[in-house]
């Protein structure tokens, strides 16, 4: 840990550390405490794009320092994450649709078509017969199998 | 200066994944519970790459992009898994 680094590449690397692990803190705090499986939805976020991200921009700025070339490998990881951070929320909000008995709860849509993700065909589990709406919704395309 | 910074990120993200695992254990529904999984790949990313910081070296960063890799895969196929009854149709 005896690098000679100069003193602004030691309080910026300490900063952004500090950052990113109190973001990721954030993070994992609101997963245990929002009350709502789709608050808690929310929270992560916080942890995969800024926790991360901090911890990612404070490595890239202590190898500058140090070797004085700039790492490209953290801008993979934060690529790959902020690419499939998205896919993951939308198929964990979709299970948690699916899986949810008590449908009229829900708020209605304002089109009156119907939540997206009970529309799709192909019950697997056959929790969706109950709830299709018995007149399809206009303008829905046919659809193909996923 | 950095090794305090360091100390201390990896005391919040480990307490953070304690976090997860406890949302793991009592969260209510699966869709919980595969989102508490998916957290905690991500705060194992994050210890993994202070422990490149920590130890001065890049291999870490590979590492960190398989663990980024099978995380995403794992989580949708789990969700793949709850919604279609297959993960490969």
């Amino acid at each position: 840990m005896n690098h000679d680094l100069p003193l602004w590449a030691d309080l910026a690397v300490s900063l952004f550390l500090v950052l990113g692990a109190v973001f990721g803190l954030v993070g994992s705090w609101g997963l245990i405490r929002l009350p709502d499986p789709m608050t808690r939805l929310h929270a992560p976020t916080k942890a995969t794009t800024l926790g991360i991200g901090g911890v990612l921009i404070s490595s890239m700025l202590l190898t500058f320092a140090r070797d004085g070339v700039v790492s490209t490998h953290e801008l993979l990881i934060t690529l790959f994450l902020v690419l499939t951070s998205p896919i993951t929320a939308l198929f964990i909000g979709k299970v948690h649709l699916h899986l949810r008995q008590d449908r009229s709860a829900l708020p209605r849509p304002a089109t009156g078509a119907g939540w997206a993700g009970y529309t799709a065909e192909g019950p697997a589990r056959g929790v969706r017969e109950s709830a299709r709406p018995s007149v399809p919704p206009a303008g829905e395309a046919p659809r193909t199998s996923d | 200066m950095m090794i305090y910074a360091l100390g201390f990120a990896a005391a919040c993200f480990g307490l953070a994944l304690l976090m997860n695992l406890w949302r793991l254990v009592k969260g209510p529904e699966a869709s919980d519970r595969i989102l508490a999984l998916d957290t905690m790949v991500i705060n194992v990313i994050a210890l993994l790459i202070l422990l490149g910081i920590g130890l001065g070296t890049a291999v870490f960063f590979e590492v960190a992009m398989l663990f980024a890799l099978v995380g995403f895969v794992s989580t949708v196929a789990y969700c793949r898994f709850l919604l279609r009854g297959d993960i490969i149709e």
